[in-house]
Formats: structure tokens, C-alpha cells, sequence
């Protein structure tokens, strides 16, 4: 009577451990392959977003450090030389003949050159770059401000992203260039720069010359290098893949302060 | 007693065993508790597996702010090429350097090698994806927020907390026989098995209200938009390669709560302590029993 039901229980208890066993690492990974299961995963990570905005407001501040605290070399991730022969010419005169195109939503569309971007209001500073891998670097940098760049330009009133495109095609054959996007109180944040000097040097190469976004409080896949051209949007749904970016479009998250 | 089924005999429902009266079965676990107590089990392994994926994207670290101070990583995982060419997993933790092929570095899976920090029979997803494992993560890193909250109001509302986990004076005093008492594996009987240890309320206090907020917490630290609180909190802590160091030391940490929990399961009787954990009904142990 109580062995039979003992034993009953315990084969019932038995089963349910192997099938969680069975179930296990495997059966991760087959959920992570349906259409649905990341979607109710990723709502997670929208929430993060809402939250972690929410918490903190929209004006705060990222952390800033001292001279003392920088990083003796800043690393190089992703694209270290852009494989584009236009880029490459670029380059070869110094980015003399560089200018970035402002267009999309705005009321008065333009480029701007090298020269007229360094005379735009500027700001320095020394800020921790956080990547998603999870290491981090700090650098100092300067640049112009986008807010100065979107107050010359005027976005209209239907504008709702910066979509930053970049001259760093992402596949061998030189198609699929980097992007990436970022909203307007993002846009118009105090520490959001077109850097174009890293420790105090001409932004190199590897880290994005001419001009690369910083937007501190996000993770390193939104600073946007060797960005050739702004463009405001009201959706993101017509570049690459529709995603606002190209690691989105990969699965990352679009917003990246988590 | 004997601890195996037999298959020949079928199974009884289990929410009807009588309940015999030498061996009274008492209601151990709540209901609420036995709920939460699985959940957490669920998001807690689902979280570990899932960070293991996140930290073998960058399998090194760091104190401090910055992961490029011109100090080494105090912990790497890494792959190497032997004189033979051949891949050589290793582990450097605090300037010793261990041969971990097959485990950390470099493991195989269906045949094939893979260089990856942690193996992946250990993560979820189990090869190189990290913006999934961050999916995963962020995933059950609120399931088991928003049930941990549950729990403790639960505990503090139910008297669960002052009743059952807060030591008595006479448990503190208790405490050097209780550690004798668990190095020799000896168990408390009768009345006394009905209650908590003293290790064990300081062991469950410690997790409950040390380590996973801690661990809650250092997560939280290495959002860069949550880092503009108070200029730059996480700082308070050594910055964020320090609060991402903290993050994974706490999780192994918690594992080896795991694992001395279960032990003490198994040898305190598995199925008696598993049932009362599943149905809430344990069954006292008196001193002639042998489990």
C-alpha cells in the first residue's frame, strides 16, 4: 500500500526530472530557432528599454572620467579598414574631399565638410565605452554636436530617428554597409557627438575616421564609425532589413542602454 | 528502506497515499513557496546557462573601469595552438595558467571542436549566439525578479521570515554543535527535523538577502543608461568591469549553494525532501530510521 505508493511517486518524480533533463540545453536551442519563442523572449529586452529610460530620464548623464583613467590604446572592433574603394580614396587625400550628407526630414538638407563640422559647437569628453561582448575602453573624444548639426538642418516635425550610414560594407563582397539608428532625445543629448578627434589626436582609422557617433549611454554597436550620411526618418522600415541597424537586423536589441 | 520503484506495480495516485500513522506526513512546504521555490530553480539554471553564453563572447575579467588599463584580465578563458598545431583550451586565473581542453577554451560537441570559454553542454543557446543568450537572460532575469519580490513579501506577510528563518537565540547558541552535527553528517529527528537548522537559516538568509540581490544588482550595473544614476553609481563598486566580475563570481557563488543544498537533500532523504517540496507533505524522520 505505501511501497506502491511510494514507488508510484517516485517513478512519477522520475520521469518529470528526465524530462526536463531531455528537455534541456537542446531544447533551448530548438525554441531559439521558432519565429515565436525569441519574439516573447526579445519583449523582455523592449521592457529593459522602457525601464531603464524611465528610471534614469531623459536628460541624464553618462559617466565621465579623468585623463588619468584612459585606456593607453583605444581597442579597434568590428571593421578595423573599410574594404570600399571610395572610402579608400577618401583616405588617401586625408578625407579633404570628405563632406557628410544631411538629408531625409529636415527642412533644409546640406553637406557639411571636415572644416565646417570642426567649427560647429564642439564637445570633449572622456567617457567608458561599454560593448556588448562586455568588455569596455575609455577614450576622450571630440566632436560636434549632433544638436548643433540638427539645429542647422531643422528636422520637421515628422522626424523621429537618425539613421547614421556608414561606409563599412559588413559582408566580403562589399555590400551590406553598416548602419545604425537612434531616436530624437538620443539626437539632441548633450554628450551625442560627431567625434572627430580620440585622445586628442585625428580620429585613426581603426576607430572610425573621418567621424564616428558617440552616444554614451547606449552599448558600442550604436557608435556608428566612418559615418558618410545622416538621414532623418519617421521609420527605419525601408533600410536593410528594417531593424533601425545592422547588428539589429541581426538580432540585437534597437535600443542599447541595457 | 527500499528506494526503488517496481515497474511491475502500477502507480497510485499520489495525492491520496494514506497517511500512516507511525509515520505521520506533515505539510513541510506552502503552497506559494513550493511554486516560487520551482520557479526560481527554472530561471535561476535558465540565467546561469544563458550567461555563460553572454561572458563567452568576451571570456576575460577585469577590475576597474576598463577592461584596457594596461592590467591583465585577472581571469581568462582562451585557446591556444600546441607545437603540433593542435587547439589547447586554457584557464589563467590570477597569473596561474591551467590545461582545460575539452572543458574551457576548447570542448567538442557531435564530433567537432569547438573553441568556445564555456563548453557548450553548459549554455543556452549551446554555440556562439550572444544576442540570444542576452534574449534568454533578460528574459528570466525578470521572471525571477518579479518572483522574488513575490517571495519575500511573501515571507514577511506569512510570517515565513520571522517564523521559520530568523535564528532563535537558542539556534545561534546552537551553532558549533550544529556545525559538528553536519560535518558528521548527523541529522536532526523528530521535532527538531521539522524546523530549520541554524546553518541552514544563515545558509538561505545569505542567498535570500545577500547574494541575489548582489547579483540582481552588478547585472544592473553594466547597463551604460542605468549608470548615469547618481553621476556614475556603479563606480560606489569599482566600476564596471569590477561590478561584471562581481556579477559572475556571485553566480558561482550561487551554484555552490546548489550544490550543498542538494547535497544535504540527497543525503537527508531525497524523496522525502523532494516530495515536500512538490506536494508540501514530509514525513518526519524518527531516530530508527536509516535514510
Amino acid at each position: 500500500m505505501n511501497d506502491l505508493d511510494r514507488g508510484g511517486r517516485r517513478r512519477f518524480l522520475g520521469r518529470i526530472a528526465a524530462s526536463v533533463g531531455a528537455l534541456g540545453v537542446a531544447g533551448c536551442d530548438r525554441l531559439s530557432q521558432t519565429e515565436w519563442f525569441p519574439k516573447v523572449l526579445g519583449s523582455a529586452e523592449v521592457l529593459n528599454g522602457h525601464v531603464a529610460k524611465l528610471v534614469t530620464g531623459r536628460k541624464a548623464m553618462a559617466q565621465e572620467f579623468t585623463p588619468a583613467d584612459l585606456s593607453p590604446t583605444f581597442r579597434s572592433n568590428g571593421t578595423a579598414d573599410p574594404n570600399n574603394p571610395q572610402y579608400a580614396a577618401l583616405a588617401a587625400n586625408h578625407f579633404n574631399d570628405y563632406a557628410l550628407e544631411v538629408s531625409g526630414l529636415v527642412a533644409k538638407p546640406r553637406r557639411f565638410t571636415l572644416a565646417e563640422l570642426r567649427a560647429l559647437p564642439s564637445r570633449t569628453q572622456i567617457t567608458r565605452h561599454d560593448c556588448v561582448e562586455g568588455w569596455s575602453a575609455i577614450g576622450k573624444w571630440q566632436g560636434a554636436k549632433l544638436s548643433a548639426i540638427l539645429d542647422d538642418v531643422r528636422p520637421t516635425t515628422a522626424a523621429r530617428y537618425v539613421v547614421f550610414h556608414c561606409a563599412d560594407p559588413m559582408e566580403q563582397d562589399g555590400t551590406s554597409p553598416y548602419y545604425e539608428s537612434i531616436d530624437m532625445d538620443d539626437a539632441y543629448h548633450v554628450q551625442t557627438i560627431l567625434a572627430y578627434a580620440l585622445n586628442d589626436q585625428p580620429l585613426p582609422i581603426k576607430n572610425g575616421a573621418p567621424i564616428r557617433l558617440r552616444v554614451e549611454r547606449q552599448l558600442g554597436y550604436k557608435h556608428a564609425k566612418y559615418v558618410m550620411r545622416l538621414e532623418l526618418v519617421d521609420s527605419f522600415a525601408h533600410i536593410g532589413d528594417g531593424k533601425g541597424g545592422y547588428w539589429e537586423d541581426q538580432g540585437y536589441q534597437w535600443y542599447a542602454g541595457v | 528502506m527500499n528506494d526503488h520503484a517496481n515497474p511491475a506495480i502500477p502507480a497510485a495516485p499520489a495525492a491520496a497515499a494514506p497517511i500512516s500513522k507511525s509515520r505521520p506526513l506533515y505539510l513541510r512546504h506552502a503552497r506559494a513557496v513550493r511554486i516560487m521555490h520551482w520557479i526560481n530553480v527554472v530561471a535561476l539554471t535558465l540565467m546561469l546557462m544563458s550567461g555563460l553564453q553572454i561572458f563567452n563572447a568576451h571570456p576575460a575579467l577585469y577590475w576597474g573601469d576598463s577592461s584596457y588599463s594596461g592590467r591583465p584580465a585577472w581571469l581568462e578563458i582562451g585557446a591556444k595552438e600546441n607545437a603540433q598545431g593542435n587547439p589547447v583550451g586554457y584557464l589563467r586565473v590570477l597569473g596561474h595558467e591551467f590545461t582545460t581542453t575539452g572543458t574551457l577554451g576548447v570542448s567538442s560537441d557531435d564530433g567537432q571542436t569547438y573553441m568556445q570559454g564555456f563548453p557548450s553542454w553548459l549554455t543556452v543557446p549551446s554555440h556562439q549566439w550572444l544576442a540570444m543568450a542576452r534574449s534568454w537572460h533578460f528574459f528570466f532575469a525578470w521572471i525571477f525578479l518579479i518572483n522574488g519580490l513575490c517571495y519575500v513579501a511573501y515571507t514577511i506577510a506569512s510570517r515565513h521570515l520571522a517564523r521559520d528563518l530568523v535564528p532563535t537565540r537558542d539556534d545561534v547558541r546552537g551553532i558549533g554543535a550544529s556545525i559538528v552535527d553536519h560535518l558528521r553528517f548527523r541529522h536532526p529527528t523528530g521535532e527538531a527535523a521539522k524546523r530549520y537548522n541554524v546553518l541552514q537559516k544563515f545558509a538561505y538568509l545569505f542567498v535570500i538577502f545577500v547574494l541575489l540581490p548582489l547579483i540582481v544588482l552588478m547585472g544592473l550595473g553594466m547597463s551604460p543608461r542605468l549608470d548615469t544614476l547618481f553621476g556614475g553609481w556603479v563606480g560606489w563598486f569599482g566600476g564596471r568591469q569590477t561590478v561584471r566580475s562581481i556579477h559572475f563570481i556571485v553566480a558561482w557563488t550561487l551554484v555552490a549553494f546548489v550544490l550543498i543544498h542538494v547535497f544535504e537533500v540527497i543525503v537527508t532523504g531525497f524523496w522525502n525532501n523532494l516530495r515536500s517540496m512538490i506536494t508540501g507533505r514530509y514525513r518526519v524522520p524518527q531516530e530508527d530510521d536509516h535514510e
